[in-house]
């Protein structure tokens, strides 16, 4: 053992596992069609045309990444607002995954502009009726209130006693202002879409969108807080938390029965579900949406023995955020073929693009971890003597043996302090 | 006067000098483009046996002003619905959301802007006309007031009702448009969507956009009611405890 340790501590690189392999070859052909997509143009680096002027960029970096951060603001709100105190532990990684989203939805946005260095203009040229302005808007000041809802745990690990205080005065007003934004800009990608009441396809379109994209954004927002649960348990070697979890998963059922509800009923009362009837890939795709991503999980996760055991759990929330992904697809995709009279397709390089900035985002997420004190019952090792921890990084599951256990819960919840 | 442009099929021969005038006044490439493109601003189409054109329908509402984040869509009082190019960031909401598919995008460049027919705003402004009412041959394409254009195109569906649909196209099409046209085919045969809205479509998402106030409002204060009952139980009972401890 001590030669092992010796041969540990000589090294100078840190050791290749698969997963770091799937990111470097990610980052690496991110940053190539990076850089092609600004010399070149959009024409030669996207299917994008102008029959079809929003793709995988737009469908799923911002739509679905925006939305997959909203378990943010509604575990923020549980605790600080509904004073459901036992989620605590869980705010620090769900207000990570929150931030870190966000930053992927604007760091996606700059490469899907046409010019990206006037991003700027909104903020010195308004056009109060535009949607479009009210999401610029939104994303920029919900950035910041995740950013300074984030800082508590950067000033705690860099010991700044004074702003972390600052910070932790305005928490409840930061969190109010938060779930306010949250919501009118979760609703308000919805409302992109209904200027376009002849273009998008029935079974998708409705005067409710901006409902639809709220309530399904909670959804996907507690199924995120499941499944990154369950990432990092098996990245990081914590245990599930399942006496959180299983009440989100209990949530879950029916914010999605809600929205299910929603939906067929709004169909029904526009008519729309002759759309089913016709010919066309239209009705598979809605029937693939709500079947696999509303209806699955609803009955997975409204069966108590799924719902408290982990596999069951993850399941479910993980169809919930397929669900989810597969809803704003086809709504920016799926819907808008027929009207566009083009099928679209994303090109490799913009499939590439955003797998990059996925992995990056994980990548940020395990740095956070090891860096910062995201984690109450796994403290993080990068304060002390020792070299940071992923110089010497050896998987868990490879050590013989495997690590210790983590040291069992404080018995005060860690939260925003 | 509110400039327009009335088009009427009948008298459109297929000559594209309007297509060719457009491209020498805007200085745009001499590439022959089938459809609108970013370089071409004004095309005619042969189909069911007549011709139609196909350019920028100017909007009273326009969809394009409306969806801009920062405003470089402009209806001018004279008419013609012109865009800054300083101002785009290149969304492409514009593109996404007209519904005559007008604006285009310039792919192939670096730092691409979008481009549509301008109803040659600075020849009107200078008392001239557009380049392609000018040109036409036929009058097909023919510029004024709007009102009076909407008169004159009544005029022909009453003097020859046999050789036009009846219809003015553009007249109420998502609000009222300032170019209008005139067919002897369905305009559905011609490729123009005969199902538009009546209203302009930025009612649409005004209807979402003006409850935004009203959400902060009585969000904020419901949250707040919220977090002051839940919160008020903890200093109840903090103070009761207190009270417990004292006489304990």
């Amino acid at each position: 053992m001590r030669k092992d340790e010796e041969a540990m501590n000589s090294r100078r690189w840190p050791e290749m596992t698969f997963w770091r392999l799937v990111f470097l070859v990610l980052a690496a052909t991110g940053t190539v069609v990076g850089v092609l997509r600004f010399t070149r143009g959009l024409g030669a680096t996207t299917n994008l045309s102008d029959q079809f002027p929003w793709g995988l960029w737009i469908g799923f970096d911002v739509l679905c990444g925006v939305g997959l951060a909203a378990g943010g603001f509604a575990i923020t709100a549980a605790v600080y607002i509904f004073n459901l105190k036992r989620f605590s532990p869980i705010i620090r990684p769900t207000v990570l995954t929150a931030f870190l989203g966000y930053v992927f939805v604007i760091l996606a946005l700059l490469f899907d502009l046409g010019q990206p260095h006037r991003i700027w203009h909104a903020l010195v040229m308004w056009n109060p009726r535009s949607v479009m302005f009210e999401v610029a808007w939104c994303v920029m000041l919900y950035t910041t209130v995740l950013a300074l809802e984030f800082s508590p745990i950067v000033f705690e690990r860099l010991n700044l006693e004074r702003p972390r205080r600052i910070v932790r005065a305005i928490s409840v007003p930061l969190v109010i202002v938060g779930v306010i934004l949250s919501t009118l800009h979760q609703s308000s990608l919805g409302s992109l879409y209904l200027i376009v009441p002849e273009k998008l396809h029935p079974l998708w379109y409705s005067p409710l969108l901006p409902v639809f994209f709220f309530v399904s954004a909670i959804a996907a927002g507690l199924a995120m807080v499941i499944v990154e649960s369950a990432l990092c348990q098996r990245a990081f070697n914590h245990h599930l938390k399942m006496d959180l979890l299983e009440p989100l998963g209990r949530a879950m059922v029916v914010v999605l029965s809600v929205y299910g509800i929603l939906r067929l009923q709004d169909l029904a009362r526009r008519g729309a579900l002759f759309g089913l009837r016709r010919p066309g890939y239209e009705g598979s795709m809605f029937l693939l949406e709500m079947g696999l991503g509303v209806l699955l999980p609803i009955i997975l996760l409204a069966i108590p023995r799924v719902r408290a055991r982990q596999p069951g759990l993850v399941t479910g929330a993980f169809l919930a955020i397929l669900g989810f992904v597969m809803h704003r697809l086809n709504v920016s995709v799926t819907g808008m073929e027929r009207a566009a009279g083009v099928a679209y397709f994303p090109s490799w390089m913009e499939i590439a693009l955003s797998l990059a900035l996925v992995a990056a985002g994980f990548a940020m997420f395990g740095l956070a971890v090891r860096y910062l004190p995201i984690f109450p019952e796994a403290p993080h090792r990068a304060s002390g003597v020792e070299a940071p921890a992923w110089l010497l990084a050896r998987p868990a599951s490879m050590v013989a043996g495997g690590s210790p256990e983590p040291p069992g819960q404080p018995s005060a919840p860690a939260g925003m302090e | 006067m509110k400039g327009a442009i009335l088009f009427d099929s009948t008298k459109c021969i297929g000559c594209e000098a309007c297509v060719a005038a457009c491209k020498e006044k805007n200085n745009l490439p001499a590439m022959i483009d089938p459809k609108l493109t970013a370089y071409t601003w004004t095309v005619v189409e042969q189909r069911n046996k007549a011709f139609i054109r196909r350019l920028c329908m100017h909007c009273e509402s326009p969809t394009c002003a409306s969806v801009c984040p920062v405003e470089a869509f402009r209806k001018e009082p004279s008419g013609p619905v012109i865009y800054d190019a300083s101002r785009c960031i290149g969304c492409r909401y514009c593109i996404m959301a007209c519904p005559f598919d007008v604006p285009k995008y310039q792919w192939d460049r670096a730092v691409p802007i979008v481009q549509k027919c301008t109803m040659c705003a600075d020849r009107i402004a200078a008392g001239k006309e557009p380049a392609c009412a000018t040109v036409c041959p036929t009058g097909a394409t023919i510029f004024g007031d709007r009102d009076q254009l909407i008169g004159e195109a009544r005029a022909r569906l009453e003097a020859a009702p046999k050789a036009y649909v009846p219809k003015i196209y553009g007249l109420e099409e998502v609000g009222g448009t300032s170019v209008l046209m005139l067919s002897s085919v369905p305009f559905l045969s011609l490729g123009i969507r005969p199902d538009l809205p009546l209203t302009p479509l930025p009612t649409l998402t005004w209807k979402a956009l003006s409850k935004v106030p009203d959400i902060v409002v009585v969000g904020g204060a419901l949250l707040y009611g919220i977090w002051w009952i839940t919160h008020r139980r903890i200093r109840v009972q903090e103070a009761l405890d207190q009270e417990a401890a004292k006489q304990g």
